[in-house]
């Protein structure tokens, strides 16, 4: 039985007087796809943001893929290559290509040759469907192709979970289809993730958990249908009536 | 004598040009070595003080802003008098040539290094999100990802600032530096015929004409297709 890759404990964020977050415990087990719901305001982004210590937490402990993320001694640098991140606004460099994008960290970080590095570059931009668009700068690309690249810088690093950070709110509806189908195909792979979004038809048909947070805490948790379909807290059922009428 | 006859025996007066032809080329040297070395260590130590700046350490950065601030409001001759008459009181002397490059050396650094400071922060917080999220340290992400954006905005400010300031060379004329303005006024006083500033003139237009124009080139190299 393997341990969880993501295990965060007791997890404490207070920004200023703001208490952003209070007390999360959240465990991701290997190849599971957890959805990450709430109001905004209520933590989703910065319980994301603690786990690759993007955000310092104020107490508690996260530990990825057996690393003590928090831990002094760990060598964060190393410790991120194995947490890929996808942000609302994909967060591309504007004056690389995507191939640049996608082998910067390939190179700086997992000491690749350029030419080791080109090649696994290019193998991610494939697995994204994007290999067309390896020489194009990120000004010349849709926001979901720039998304997808994004997806792809994370991916070419081989992590162990990847976190999306509202990986489609940033992107015209029709664009959206390109990003989830991406996200579908790296769920199949096995690929362990975590999902801040509001995507309820994709949290439906491909999240093994859904997890509701409001004001900085974990209402409640369970299988997706369970949430949508029969939710225990009242606080869930208004945001879940509250979004299903768009 | 025709009006235009009068303005170029006054003004364009070929013997008096010929004759001083030689003084106002060992002037455009002595400009040329002197800009040189304002812009390669002024914008050094600007680039410098502002990748410290970045840092993020208290102190240091009052520092940095007192020394820049002081820098910036204080006048180029100000500096230059103060290094020249006043550091032989504390025992150090500074030749002319030398006091006009340590001023606007110094003042260029002030200025370039808000310029940088301001292309460094003006790059999005995401970039750097970004690039730290795949591991990179805070210098690669500095290096790779956030100076090419920075330096891509500083461009503009930076050659404006920087020949305005390397034109400020010809205050040197006031502690005896040989550059071109020096040369071609102390020429002038000696033929009673403002012509040798008028070459003087001419030698800034070619001195600096081709700067502005590679300034631009390097603009639009520097921009990455949108």
């Amino acid at each position: 039985m393997n341990g969880p890759i993501v295990d965060a404990r007791g997890l404490h964020k207070h920004f200023g007087a703001l208490h952003v977050l209070k007390g999360v415990d959240l465990r991701v087990a290997e190849r599971e796809l957890v959805f990450v719901i709430g109001p905004s305001g209520s933590g989703k982004s910065t319980l994301l943001r603690c786990l690759n210590r993007l955000e310092e937490p104020s107490s508690g402990s996260v530990v990825v893929d057996g690393i003590d993320m928090l831990d002094p001694r760990t060598d964060i640098n190393h410790a991120r290559q194995r947490i890929g991140m996808v942000f609302q606004s994909f967060n591309l460099y504007p004056h690389m290509t995507a191939l640049g994008n996608v082998t910067l960290a390939l190179r700086k970080v997992a000491g690749k040759s350029r030419a080791q590095a080109e090649a696994l570059g290019r193998a991610a931009l494939e697995r994204v469907g994007l290999a067309d668009r390896a020489e194009h700068t990120p000004g010349q690309l849709s926001g979901g192709q720039q998304q997808r690249v994004a997806i792809a810088r994370s991916i070419a690093l081989e992590p162990r979970v990847m976190l999306f950070d509202e990986p489609t709110s940033a992107l015209d509806p029709e664009l959206v289809g390109s990003v989830l189908e991406v996200m579908r195909s790296l769920r199949e792979s096995g690929m362990t993730m975590l999902v801040v979004s509001h995507e309820m038809g994709f949290a439906r048909n491909a999240a093994d958990r859904v997890v509701f947070m409001d004001e900085g805490a974990i209402v409640e948790e369970g299988p997706p249908a369970a949430i949508f379909e029969t939710p225990a807290h009242e606080r869930t059922r208004a945001f879940i009536s509250q979004i299903q009428r768009h | 004598m025709s009006s235009w006859g009068r303005f170029a025996e006054t003004f364009l007066n070929t013997k008096v040009m010929l004759k001083y032809l030689p003084d106002i080329l060992s002037g455009v040297v002595v400009t040329i070595e002197l800009a040189l070395l304002i812009v390669v260590t002024g914008i050094g130590a600007g680039l410098t003080l502002a990748l410290l700046r970045s840092l993020g350490v208290r102190p240091l950065n009052w520092l940095i802003i007192v020394i820049v601030d002081l820098f910036r409001s204080l006048p180029p001759l100000v500096v230059i008098v103060l290094i020249y008459f006043g550091l032989p009181s504390v025992n150090i002397s500074a030749s002319g040539f030398v006091s006009t490059w340590l001023s606007l050396a110094f003042v260029l650094m002030a200025f370039s290094e808000e310029i940088f400071w301001a292309g460094i922060t003006s790059v999005a917080k995401g970039q750097w999100e970004a690039a730290r999220s795949t591991g990179l340290s805070f210098g690669q992400t500095l290096m790779n990802v956030v100076l090419p954006q920075a330096f891509r905005l500083t461009i503009p400010p930076l050659t404006n600032r920087t020949i305005a300031i390397t034109k400020g060379t010809a205050l040197g004329t006031v502690v005896a530096v040989t550059e071109i303005l020096g040369q071609a006024s102390s020429a002038m006083s000696n033929s009673y015929n403002p012509s040798p500033l008028m070459m003087g003139a001419a030698a800034y237009l070619v001195l600096f004409f081709p700067v502005v124009v590679a300034a631009r080139w390097v603009e639009t190299r520097f921009a990455w297709k949108r």
